[in-house]
Formats: C-alpha cells, sequence, structure tokens
C-alpha cells in the first residue's frame, strides 16, 4: 500500500520518531541522490512561496526533478478541469505528489484518485502536516526530548491550524503542558480541549501575555490576523497585547526557545531576534531536512 | 388480526416503514431509491401520530431491506420502524440504528469543503450518535445534525 502524509494524525508516535531520526541524518548530509531519475509533481493551486521553496529544495538536493506549477493562473484549473482530472492526469507522470490547494480536504481527495504517494503541502485551513513535523523536529533538537516540555502557545489560537495540530502530535508524548494564550475571541476551540482532557493532559488559559512565560520550553508564537475579525476595534485593542519583546525574556528558563511558523508581522518584536532564544529562522532551515525526511519516508527510500 | 379502517391499503407481502416525519417522507423515497424502483409502493402522510404528530408511512410490495440500506435513513427518520410483512401477517420489526460511516446523502455544511466543489461522495465518520455528531473524512470539520444537509 502507498504512503501519503494528509493528516497528522495519519502517523503514530513511532513514525513522527523515524521521520525526526531520518530529519537529523538529512541535516548531517542534505545532499544525497535518493531522488535519481525521480520526478516530483509539485502542485501549488495557491501560491506559497516559503513552503514551496522549502519542498522544491529538498527535492533538489535529493537530486529529484521537479514538474508542476506555482499557483493555479498557470494550470488548467482556469480552463475548468476538476481536480479529479488534474490529479488522473500527474499520476501518469510523476513518482510523488506535493500539493498546496485552498480547499479543506482536497488533499485527501488527491491521495484517494492517485496511485502514487501525495503529501499535503496545506489545504486550506485543515492540515499542514509538513510545518507539524518541523516544528517538532525543532522542538527535539532544541530541548533533546519531546517528552515532558511545557509549550505556550501564543496568539491565534481560534484558526490557526499550525496550532491545532502541534497540539494533537505533541499529545502523543509523555506528560506534556500546554499553556494558551489568547484574547477570548481567539481562544482554543472547545474541541481540542475536550480532546487533552480526555488523554488527561493539562492545560492553562490566559488572556494576559505577560511574564508567566517563565516556565515554558517553548514558546511558540502565531499572528492575530485583522481579517478574523468582524469588529475593527476589537482587532485594534488586542493587535498590541500580544507581541513578544526581549524584555519579556528575563526570567525565562535558560532552554527555551521561540518558534514561529513565519511570516511574523509585529508579534515578535525585532530586538528578539538577536537573542539566543530565538528560533524560528532556524525552524525554517530545519523545514527543508523535515520535508527530505518525509519524502523519502513516503517513498520508501531509508 | 382484525384490522379496522387502514388508510394506506394493506400490502401482503414486503415492508412498511412507519413513524417518518411527514416533511422528511420524500427525501426517504430519494434516499433508498424508491422513486426508481418496479415495485407497487403506496405511501400516505399528515397522518396523526401520537408519538411524532403529522407523520408519514411507505408500503413497498416485494421488498425487503438489509439493514444497511435502512440506516441510511436513520438521520432523516431516527425514530422510524420497519414492519417486515409476509402474508398480511408483521413477522418481524426492525429498528433504525445511526450507520458509523455516512456515505453519499449528506451535504458537509463547510463551504470550502472539495466535497462540495468535485463530482464525488460525501463521507463522514460518526462520531457522537446522540446528539449527532459526525466527522467530514475530508476536511475533518465536526458537522452537528443541524448543520448536515440531506442531498
Amino acid at each position: 500500500m502507498k504512503k501519503d502524509l494528509i493528516s497528522i494524525m495519519d502517523f503514530n508516535r513511532d513514525e513522527y520518531m523515524r521521520i525526526m531520526e531520518l530529519a537529523a541524518d538529512f541535516e548531517k548530509n542534505p545532499n544525497q541522490n535518493l531522488l535519481e531519475g525521480k520526478v516530483v509533481a509539485s502542485l501549488f493551486f495557491e501560491p506559497s512561496t516559503r513552503t514551496r521553496l522549502s519542498f522544491e529544495t529538498a527535492i533538489s538536493r535529493m537530486g529529484g526533478r521537479i514538474v508542476g506549477f506555482t499557483d493555479s493562473s498557470s494550470s488548467s484549473v482556469t480552463k475548468g478541469e476538476t481536480l479529479h482530472d488534474t490529479i488522473r492526469m500527474v499520476n501518469n507522470y510523476a513518482d510523488l505528489i506535493v500539493m498546496r490547494h485552498p480547499l479543506e480536504g482536497s488533499a485527501r481527495y488527491a491521495s484517494e484518485v492517485a496511485d502514487i504517494p501525495v503529501i499535503n503541502a496545506g489545504d486550506g485551513a485543515n492540515q499542514h502536516p509538513t510545518q507539524t513535523l518541523l516544528d517538532m523536529y525543532s522542538m527535539l533538537k532544541t530541548q533533546g526530548t519531546l517528552d515532558n516540555l511545557n509549550i505556550f502557545l501564543v496568539g491565534d489560537l481560534k484558526y490557526g491550524r499550525t496550532v491545532h495540530s502541534l497540539l494533537m502530535a505533541m499529545s502523543q508524548f509523555e506528560n506534556p503542558i500546554f499553556n494558551f494564550i489568547a484574547p477570548p475571541e481567539l481562544a482554543m476551540p472547545i474541541e481540542y480541549k475536550k480532546y487533552l482532557d480526555s488523554k488527561g493532559i493539562r492545560y492553562f488559559e490566559h488572556t494576559e501575555f505577560t511574564d508567566i512565560i517563565s516556565e515554558a520550553d517553548i514558546v511558540y508564537m502565531t499572528r492575530v490576523q485583522k481579517e478574523r475579525f468582524a469588529d475593527p476595534i476589537e482587532y485594534e485593542k488586542v493587535k498590541n497585547v500580544y507581541i513578544l519583546r526581549n524584555s519579556m525574556l528575563k526570567n525565562t528558563k535558560e532552554n527555551m526557545k521561540i518558534l514561529h511558523p513565519l511570516p511574523r508581522v509585529n508579534e515578535i518584536h525585532v530586538d528578539v531576534d538577536a537573542s539566543p532564544k530565538a528560533y524560528y529562522f532556524t525552524q525554517a532551515l530545519n523545514g527543508m531536512y523535515t520535508r527530505e525526511a518525509i519524502i523519502a519516508h513516503t517513498l520508501g527510500l531509508k | 388480526m382484525a384490522k379496522t379502517k387502514l388508510k394506506v391499503s394493506a400490502i401482503k407481502d414486503g415492508t412498511v416503514i412507519d413513524h417518518i416525519h411527514t416533511e422528511n417522507l420524500f427525501k426517504v423515497i430519494n434516499i433508498l431509491g424508491l422513486d426508481k424502483i418496479k415495485n407497487q409502493v403506496t405511501f400516505g402522510m399528515n397522518l396523526e401520530s401520537k408519538k411524532i404528530g403529522g407523520k408519514a408511512i411507505i408500503k413497498i410490495s416485494n421488498k425487503f431491506f438489509e439493514q444497511e440500506e435502512i440506516n441510511k435513513i436513520a438521520m432523516l427518520a431516527p425514530n422510524a420502524n420497519l414492519n417486515v410483512i409476509r402474508d398480511y401477517e408483521v413477522v418481524e420489526k426492525k429498528i433504525v440504528e445511526i450507520p458509523d460511516q455516512i456515505v453519499g446523502i449528506a451535504k458537509c455544511f463547510n463551504p470550502k469543503c472539495i466535497s462540495n466543489f468535485e463530482h464525488m461522495d460525501s463521507m463522514f465518520t460518526v462520531v457522537s450518535k446522540n446528539p449527532l455528531e459526525v466527522k467530514c473524512h475530508y476536511c475533518e470539520k465536526i458537522n452537528t445534525k443541524e448543520q448536515l444537509i440531506i442531498k
């Protein structure tokens, strides 16, 4: 049976650890000719420069060739072709599909249409599993373990798919503690809190972003997006409340690291960038190793 | 058994589906494909019922359903019961049960779900039977009974 990566919960703890192991191997030696003679379809039905460059660099460093498109205006989608037909066609040509699509569930559907493996590079607001795996790799690298971590999630916890996937994935490890910091309008949805309750995992909710991060091993920042607010006045009220500044790092733990899926706007002040606790740019680089690992794993090359 | 006035005529062999809400009658007919079969089908609607108020009833001659087929109407007619008739007598009663998976008959409420754009069957996994909550196999959103739209 072919192996896809559509949703973070498609993998279990052992597979997460296997990906981490492979990512560490690719970090030591990023150029491995495992994809020689193989063609990877990179189908970006909506633009995402960051994710696409990370994937395409990973493929290139593995010696693979890339076909595809960078947004749907340069594909047959503009002629009214269904996703089904695009995938059937690409299935004839390539050995692997990496796809980004604005509709939720599109990657799952594509994986059912295709005979070749599909890696989801983001399907609307639903899933972006390679982001979650690179977040986990960044945590493992900086903390030495994925067990017993105190993880602070800050910003838009209602709509942010990265925080939801991270919460689900980290719940598979031993004894995590979650702290949620968000305005009430963007609080963590009830279904995720119920999930943590069902697993007996501790979590705490805060609306103020103050010096409570002193307990944190990981501070995971996200963007509070203006378009999420029905009332622009509400946005103006909160937009400057959830900003991380260097002065707030004073009492934090030695091992603490700040992560962010990027792009950031103003939620991490530039004065944090020089801190050894700022990890977000290295986190992006870890993405490339993690994607090499995911490609190798789905194609069974390692 | 003495029968007094029957509003919908009796059948010799077949199935009687009782306790359907009147407003769902035609959807039930549609989901079970009764509009396409050659069997004799009679139905009544706006009949009196102590249990559900204006009820509907369907009688299908020489047709016997598998439990799986019957469960398709669970979302529309959770109280429905089926009487299997042989030689004018009820020989078996069946109750509708909510299946573990709901395929093709409901529409995901998420306007950005792929299943609302492609020519494909919708698919849901039942996460709770009472109250009914299902998870879309594609966009992974939880749909409540009120949010689900029956095609």
